[in-house]
């Protein structure tokens, strides 16, 4: 608070110096000349950016005062034995409203360190399998259909918070919402029709590994979506430059980068990620498909520092694969009472809520969690809601059966320090 | 596209399918006429997708002798160890093979798949490691019969190819969880409020 006080009198100061400079202007020759003579006006508190510097005019730079970046994220070694980085987490404790900036997006490849470098003029996509009419299209082909643009997170299934995290960007990271833009792939196969036995496809990518995944039919018809443009420019190529595959609300590795290929079956394929889901027990083979709800503060957040007691608006994200968000609820006593939050803007399928609730701090050591509960009626649940659901003791061996979306607590100490709950 | 005709009142029941599978399914072709069709050998050179039936397998054949000495020439050893463990990478092989449990024999690729013809598939798109795609059908073949041989899967002398590889019997049979059938807007789970 004390910091924006004086930024309030510097600023003051600096626009008199402005006014100042406008009116002395005709008769000053130079800028330069009136600040090395003697003058009662304050010299500007902060240096220009040159307006014509590299990185200001062709493609926009951020301030040199915004230092937020992605980092490693911490589930695995990173770089590995190999010396390559796998995968990379957002900084939600920075993010603001529900787009993560294109720079900034969470992603994970099988061998991240290289990334397919595409002539986007040269790359086709082919549908082909259980078909009428087998189908290639270029790029330029694929802009000529109808487009949508929807905005959808994605997420890694290796999404999970751990006593070891001590930010939000290590917790929660291995996710991301962006606008995208692209052809629906129902839109495409119906061009190409599908034959009576379809059931599954399997997707492809162009990566050293042509990593690939199986996805039932039903969910291509209905509502997944080949994007080539992405926050309003084209995918970037840590996200499958020129191509991806989104699948929306299913788990992050179903959504193909670089996608070159759809071949159409009638059954499960087991080709090369399918093998990671591959589980003993139905339940949980079940649940590594399809997100369920999830929410989670990102101010304040682990490693946070509130400045004293008084008013915060407690900021946070909800998402889905069920669908859009209907509720979201924050606790600012450790989970006893749970108070509605207020939506920002309206929650769209599949896609980042983001939410705010008016808190005055007291002062005094708490815990702040959120959750939410989404068109379905699916709800976020405690991890002590999840071991008596699955009939395990809730301690610290237990995990999460599939993505794990359970409520993540904020301790907060009476000093305003903001640390993990689970830790 | 645009097949605007009067629904019968019985087909009221039906129309949210239509809705999702969209007014285009109706109609009898291609309603854009945009992309090329390729030919059936263009499909089949970029259709690395090997099924449970094997169908996709390209001719060749191969041993687990052979896949030994390729284990070693090929760089696999450097990376899961010379026997398969121990490695930097994946184990390859089981460290507790004869578990009844056979999933707690532990995540092997060559010896938890369903399909010997994952084990093609994977070893055809994924290695050798910055070397992905340059490996010969033979040389898949033999790579894939040295690990199901070294997990007790076949015999070392049994040659694989387009035929005996789809029959290989895995040794979980069908001891794994199905997929649920996926519809749109239903949970996760049928039953789990979570």
């Amino acid at each position: 608070m004390g910091s924006k006080s004086l930024n309030r009198r510097e600023l003051l100061k600096n626009s008199a110096a402005l006014a100042g400079g406008l009116t002395l202007g005709a008769a000053a020759p130079a800028i330069g000349a009136q600040q090395s003579a003697e003058s009662h006006h304050a010299p500007p508190s902060s240096p220009m950016i040159k307006g014509d510097k590299d990185g200001m005019i062709a493609y926009g730079e951020r301030s040199n005062y915004v230092k937020s970046v992605r980092i490693p994220h911490g589930g695995r070694p990173s770089p590995d034995t190999f010396g390559l980085t796998f995968h990379v987490a957002t900084p939600l404790q920075d993010s603001v409203g529900v787009i993560t900036p294109s720079s900034l997006h969470y992603f994970a490849t099988t061998r991240g360190s290289f990334l397919p470098d595409i002539d986007p003029s040269k790359h086709t996509f082919m549908i082909h399998g259980l078909v009428d009419r087998p189908l290639t299209f270029t790029m330029d082909d694929l802009k000529r259909f109808p487009s949508v643009t929807r905005l959808h997170f994605i997420e890694c299934a290796g999404n999970r918070s751990s006593p070891r995290a001590k930010t939000v960007q290590e917790s929660h990271g291995m996710t991301s919402c962006a606008e995208w833009t692209g052809v629906l792939l129902s839109t495409l196969l119906k061009e190409a029709g599908l034959k009576g036995s379809a059931k599954w496809f399997v997707a492809e990518g162009g990566e050293e590994v042509k990593g690939a995944s199986s996805m039932p039919i039903a969910k291509a018809m209905d509502d997944c979506l080949l994007a080539y443009g992405m926050n309003g420019e084209p995918v970037r190529p840590q996200n499958g430059f020129p191509l991806r595959l989104m699948v929306p609300g299913f788990e992050g590795i179903f959504h193909t980068k670089w996608l070159q290929r759809i071949k159409v079956v009638d059954r499960y394929y087991m080709n090369y990620n399918d093998f990671g889901h591959l589980d003993d027990e139905p339940k949980t083979a079940a649940l590594g498909y399809q997100i369920g709800p999830k929410s989670v503060i990102t101010y304040p957040s682990g490693a946070q520092q509130l400045p004293g007691k008084g008013f915060y608006e407690i900021s946070g994200l909800a998402w889905s694969g069920g669908g859009a968000i209907k509720l979201v609820e924050v606790s600012t006593d450790g989970g006893k009472k749970w108070n509605k939050a207020e939506f920002k803007g309206t929650p769209q399928r599949m896609a980042f809520t983001r939410f705010g609730y008016q808190w005055n701090w007291d002062g005094s050591e708490t815990e702040i969690l959120s959750r939410c509960t989404d068109e379905l009626g699916q709800a976020q649940p405690t991890r002590a809601q999840l071991a008596k659901y699955w009939n395990k003791s809730y301690d610290q061996t237990f995990s999460v059966p599939g993505l794990d979306n359970s409520v993540q607590p904020w301790h907060i100490a009476s000093d305003g320090r903001v640390t993990n709950g689970f830790a | 596209m645009g097949s605007h005709r009067t629904l019968p009142l019985a087909f009221a029941f039906v129309l949210p399918v239509l809705l999702i599978s969209g007014a285009s399914a109706l109609a009898q072709g291609p309603s854009f006429g945009i992309g090329r069709t390729p030919s059936p050998e263009e499909i089949k050179a970029r259709d690395i997708s090997i099924g449970p039936t094997g169908e996709e397998l390209p001719p060749g054949k191969g041993t687990a002798k052979e896949g030994a000495q390729l284990y070693r020439s090929k760089g696999c050893a450097a990376c899961h160890g010379a026997t398969g463990l121990e490695g930097t990478a994946p184990n390859l092989k089981s460290k507790d093979p004869k578990n009844p449990d056979v999933w707690a024999r532990g995540r092997i690729l060559p010896l938890r798949a369903p399909f010997a013809t994952i084990v093609w598939d994977y070893i055809n798109r994924g290695m050798p490691l910055n070397r992905e795609g340059t490996l010969t059908a033979d040389e898949v073949y033999s790579l894939t019969a040295f690990l199901l041989f070294i997990n007790d899967v076949i015999p070392e002398e049994q040659a694989l190819d387009q035929q005996s590889l789809p029959k290989v019997k895995m040794p979980i049979g069908d001891n794994y969880a199905s997929l649920p059938d996926w519809k749109p807007r239903t949970k996760r789970l049928q039953g789990y409020p979570f």
